[in-house]
């Protein structure tokens, strides 16, 4: 059976590796689709709201006040919070499970970090509003637990299985023979690491803290159910002790509640749209140094 | 101070970070077990919620849940498993092949909240699936491709190259090499990216607000057209929009969730070592 079939496995091959081909660009296509709706449906608001109005301080859409200012603030506080708490907390740990714990004990840390990753947010934040508020306002004084200091807390830890498994990979991935040599010369086992093994790693550390930060931005549940959601800036020291309201809170919170087509529904996308591009920007820094270092991007996502 | 008592410091903060970290996640898992063990039974699985979801069960949303798993695994889990081999069995390194991974790291990182606008924009009102299972599943299919597509081509790019080359030298064309040789080596691990995958969909809520979820339907969704009561948002409802909700039933639901979803983790590592240890490359 020579002849046709032979055509036809060549002709079979090529659909094949089109068909295969043309999933690759509906990934473009999907995040550009991602994009173009935002945009559709919140683009109006540039119409329907002048720029200065939106720069104000006041967010009450009932009397059609669209100020987004202590939006961006409360959510800029919380992951400020979350990754003062999360980066020295996530790279010690990653540093201690790369280069530190036995074998044994890298094993079990490492599934235990995969089950903080896995649990959802919404028992988280159920979790922050049983356990942790409660704690918050016994402990340091603030008048209700749900503060941006509760929101932190929870951000931070939801951030830290990315960061560290991350910056585990990256510590991993230097040569062995940098260590030999740092430590043939007489440097001790501490002072390799921290001179040697952490430098060497440095962009896959920086890939490590984007990747954290932007998760902490865009997570919604278990921010909104411990934030206590008021739209007020939050501009004293004493905020962090205060309730707070970010950006994706607001648009799960009021999307439910507003008529589809009115100003409040296009601000609301266009929110979204802010999101969007802000975790763009900081997804793409992360990719540049992931491909500068012309790694496998593989364990990053999951 | 010597070298060696500043290694032993270092080494002691190291250890309290790595403490710090983990003992939290223990205690709130061991903390959910023992408040909603009470709560669990029979009834509280398989009854409609009732006397406005202060009493019953939660059968409607364990099986949204359930329902909106498939078929995010329907819509996900081909076109993700197809867009892994090509970048790992076809694509050079060209431009597009890096714009597309490009695009894979920064669907990675949209929001959730951000997935479920674009849902509502896309499916819901574009193309006038209304809130449904089917546009919920979709929206959830795409936020989570990048986990399948990124575990399932490193599992096929740890398939050694030998075996390619041999079924290559005995005629079989790419195609028939990919399906035949590459593909069964690599299952184990594709069906771990993908049971992680539909994972983190089982647990989501942001994406499926606006899209599906119902706060309270006490029925079954009689068709993919219907809206659905899912155990994420059934766990927010309950435990921030409604007033005098008993403490028990939000443990319940709570554990019910965090059971749903870690015995997928547990799943996913078991099929892992299993195969790994099988494996004879």
């Amino acid at each position: 059976m020579a002849g046709h079939t032979r055509t036809q496995r060549t002709f079979s091959e090529y659909l094949i590796e089109r068909l295969i081909q043309t999933t690759g660009i509906l990934v473009i296509l999907f995040l550009a689709l991602i994009f173009l709706f935002l945009l559709r449906e919140g683009g109006a608001t540039f119409f329907e709201v002048s720029l200065r109005d939106l720069l104000q301080t006041r967010w009450y859409p009932n009397e059609e006040y669209f100020g987004i200012l202590p939006l961006v603030l409360g959510s800029l506080l919380v992951t400020l919070g979350a990754a003062a708490i999360s980066l020295p907390l996530g790279l010690l740990t990653a540093v201690f499970i790369a280069e530190v714990a036995p074998r044994w004990m890298r094993e079990v840390l490492k599934p235990l970090i995969e089950v903080l990753a896995g649990i959802p947010s919404v028992v988280l934040g159920f979790l922050g509003m049983v356990v942790v508020s409660p704690l918050v306002r016994e402990y340091l004084g603030a008048p209700t637990g749900l503060t941006a200091l509760s929101g932190s807390l929870m951000l931070g830890y939801m951030a830290l299985p990315t960061i560290v498994s991350v910056a585990e990979d990256a510590l991993d991935a230097v040569p062995k023979s940098y260590r030999d040599a740092a430590l043939a010369l007489g440097a001790t086992h501490w002072q390799t690491i921290w001179r040697m093994t952490v430098p060497a790693a440095r962009s896959g550390i920086l890939t490590a803290v984007m990747l954290g930060v932007g998760r902490a931005i865009g997570e919604t549940m278990a921010v909104m159910m411990v934030t206590g959601n008021a739209a007020r800036m939050p501009l004293t020291l004493n905020s962090l002790l205060m309730p707070v309201r970010t950006m994706t809170a607001t648009i799960a919170a009021e999307m439910g509640e507003v008529a589809q087509g009115s100003t409040h529904y296009h601000v609301l996308f266009a929110i979204g749209l802010v999101l969007f591009l802000v975790t763009f920007i900081i997804n793409l820094v992360a990719a540049w140094a992931i491909f500068r270092q012309g790694r496998r991007y593989g364990r990053l996502l999951s | 101070m010597s070298r060696q008592l500043r290694q032993q410091l270092g080494f002691t903060l190291l250890g309290l970070a790595t403490t710090i970290v983990v003992l939290p996640i223990l205690l709130l898992v061991g903390y959910i077990l023992v408040q909603g063990a009470s709560a669990i039974s029979w009834e509280f699985i398989t009854a409609m919620p009732r006397e406005g979801m202060r009493a019953g069960g939660i059968w409607p949303a364990l099986v949204g849940t359930v329902l909106l798993t498939l078929g995010t695994a329907i819509f996900a889990v081909p076109v993700g498993i197809a867009v892994a081999i090509y970048l790992a069995e076809y694509a050079h390194d060209t431009s597009l092949t890096r714009l597309i991974r490009l695009a894979i790291i920064n669907l990675a990182g949209v929001p959730s909240v951000v997935y479920g606008l674009f849902g509502l924009g896309l499916f819901v009102i574009f193309l006038r699936l209304g809130t449904s299972i089917l546009a919920g599943s979709l929206t959830l299919a795409i936020m989570t491709l990048p986990v399948i597509i990124s575990t399932a081509e490193e599992a096929l790019r740890a398939v050694p190259q030998s075996f390619r080359i041999v079924s290559l030298s005995l005629g079989a064309t790419q195609w028939q090499t990919v399906r035949r040789v590459v593909l069964p080596q690599a299952l184990p691990g594709i069906l771990t990216g993908v049971i992680l995958g539909l994972e983190r969909a089982a647990g989501e809520t942001a994406p499926i607000l606006f899209t599906v979820a119902a706060f309270f339907l006490p029925r079954l969704p009689r068709s993919i057209f219907d809206q659905t009561m899912a155990l994420p948002y059934h766990l927010f409802v309950i435990s921030t929009q409604v007033p005098g909700m008993p403490l028990r039933i939000q443990y319940g639901t709570a554990l019910v969730l965090l059971a749903f979803v870690l015995s997928m983790n547990a799943l996913a590592t078991v099929i892992r070592s299993h195969f790994r240890r099988r494996r004879q490359w």
